[in-house]
């Protein structure tokens, strides 16, 4: 383990001097990496670990953009501070459709289509306030300084970005090696079996849905303040949402590391084709090229890529050893 | 004083009578065994004290305290604690962490719940397993988890819900042994079994349900005489051949 320890020690040397090397295109792609990451390690707390899949995950996106940007345009609220009020929403939003589909038993597709009807209807209840940009959304007006967590030139992204992945890393891996972790893990193992141990289900399930949910509308935050446009179609949509489950998906799922290695994999593959394709008057192909990676890894490696790519590292950091 | 009573309970399924005004106690230390024919409502009783199933009728009293219409993990952090019939082991995870699970509902860190986990895990004689993943398990072991992870809540009542079942007889002898040690460290329990041998050796008193109602109750060498009994397993047709 401590050779596993070193390891990690060693990339995150090399990506803390990365910015040193890369152009603006390359970091962008990097903060593209750590964003995604983040997400998928957010949806991986309520999917991966808890065992409830959602499909509307961009609905805590959204709530996240837009509550900063509503608060910091109207009342000049830093969005360092807003965020939290867009945590404490997307956990509100969370327990409504964590009350419903647990309390009342949905389970499996019935939960599914529970999280993308919230996602939809937000979309369109959004789509129609006028205060919060209606149908077009609303451009942040650029006065980079750090308060308006804006910035010039993409290294103060690629760090906040980093550091929200680094977060959301050892997050997981505190909640994982807890209680609380350990009763979602029997949850998604077998609710029935986790409440005749004793175990509160209802409980355990609505701390994971608020853990993930207000996990998932910080990056929200970080989005809007790097786009520096929202919009609900793109925020709120089903797209963003499978978008942003395809990593954990393809790394690894209900693992610590399978988020961060899928996004790594992924998201280059997607940013290089999108505009490899795009110069040559394909746009989309790359979405092709993406589902057909999706529908081999599922096919040949149900557990995701974490499982090859531990077996290449075993000999070298001995990660069998004590853990 | 007994520490599990239940008077008058019923669930119907539809038209179909599950548990007709089924009571019983159960009393401090001893072990009960429930048995019948398939059918007979074993499963639903079980299920009606756990909180599984809401009963429609009566009372459930464990410690002189009603647990009805009680959610099934408050039940089971009260100290009736159940076993699956089909086994519910968690398959991803390693029998350590299977058990860990029920640890941590009393104990709150974590070394100390490893710690009265492996103990568990070694008296159940599955020490050599405690890192396997719970699906590498063969169906014996799984009874087995089963039985260890329950036992790990530090429960007052084992409501055990066929243990037996499947197991050769080297392996029900083991399990009978394994009960009896159970029970002498003061855990009460209520046993659903089919295997005979088992309900024979462990049981102080057998309660027989048929339909859904009791048909007999006493202690086990009398009961497997009772003429009531033998019918509803074998028949009437059985009962005159024997004259």
């Amino acid at each position: 383990m401590t050779r596993f320890y070193l390891f990690l020690a060693s990339v995150l040397a090399v990506l803390l001097l990365l910015p040193l090397f890369l152009d603006k295109y390359e970091l962008g792609i990097f903060v593209m990496i750590f964003f995604y990451a983040y997400l998928g390690q957010s949806w991986n707390v309520l999917t991966g670990y808890t065992g409830h899949i959602s499909l509307g995950h961009a609905l805590y996106i959204g709530i996240g953009a837009y509550t900063s940007t509503y608060l910091a345009q109207a009342f000049g609220l830093s969005p360092w501070i807003g965020m939290w009020v867009g945590a404490l929403v997307a956990v509100v939003v969370a327990f409504c459709l964590g009350y419903l589909g647990f309390r009342f038993g949905l389970r499996g597709v019935y939960f599914v289509i529970l999280t993308i009807a919230f996602a939809e209807i937000t979309r369109l209840v959004v789509s129609h306030i006028a205060a919060l940009g209606s149908f077009s959304g609303i451009f942040l007006d650029f006065k980079p300084s750090f308060s308006n967590f804006q910035f010039t030139g993409n290294i103060p992204y690629y760090y906040i970005a980093l550091g929200f992945m680094i977060f959301s890393v050892i997050a997981v891996r505190l909640i994982e090696t807890s209680k609380l972790g350990r009763f979602m893990v029997a949850i998604r193992e077998d609710e029935d079996a986790a409440q005749a141990l004793g175990v509160n289900a209802f409980k355990y399930n609505m701390i994971a849905i608020a853990i993930s949910a207000s996990m998932t509308s910080l990056a929200g935050t970080f989005y809007a303040n790097y786009i520096f446009y929202i919009h609900p179609d793109s925020l709120f949509g089903m797209g963003l949402s499978i978008e942003l489950i395809l990593r954990p998906i393809i790394g690894g799922l209900g693992t610590i590391f399978g988020p961060v290695i899928g996004s790594f994999i992924l998201t280059p593959l997607s940013e290089i084709t999108r505009a490899y394709f795009a110069k040559g008057g394909l746009e989309g192909l790359h979405l092709i090229i993406y589902g057909i990676l999706a529908i081999l890894v599922v096919l040949f490696m149900p557990k995701g890529i974490i499982i090859y790519v531990k077996r290449v590292l075993n000999p070298i950091l001995k990660l069998d050893e004590e853990n | 004083m007994s520490i599990l009573s239940v008077n008058q309970l019923s669930k119907s399924f539809g038209g179909l009578m599950a548990v007709k005004e089924l009571s019983f106690k159960l009393e401090k230390g001893d072990i009960l065994g429930l048995i019948g024919p398939n059918g007979a409502g074993k499963t639903t009783v079980f299920n009606c004290l756990t909180g599984f199933i809401p009963p429609d009728q009566g009372e459930i009293l464990f410690h002189e305290k009603s647990v009805k219409d009680m959610q099934p993990y408050k039940i089971s952090q009260l100290g009736l604690v159940r076993t699956f019939q089909i086994v519910k082991p968690f398959l991803t995870i390693s029998v350590l962490d299977n058990v860990m699970v029920g640890a941590l509902i009393k104990e709150k860190s974590i070394t100390k719940a490893r710690q009265e986990s492996m103990e568990i895990i070694e008296f159940l004689g599955l020490g050599r397993m405690a890192n396997v993943e719970a699906q590498g398990l063969p169906l014996p072991l799984r009874k087995k988890l089963e039985l260890a992870r329950a036992l790990a809540t530090k429960p007052k009542i084992l409501l055990l819900d066929e243990v037996m079942a499947g197991l050769n007889p080297t392996e029900v002898d083991e399990i009978i042994d394994l009960i009896r040690q159970v029970n002498a460290r003061g855990i009460s329990i209520l046993l659903i079994e089919h295997v005979m041998r088992g309900v024979m050796a462990l049981s102080q008193r057998v309660l027989v349900i048929n339909y859904g109602k009791k048909i007999a109750e006493g202690i086990p060498e009398e009961v497997v005489k009772d003429k009531g009994v033998i019918e509803a397993y074998l028949g009437k047709e059985f009962l005159s051949a024997q004259g």
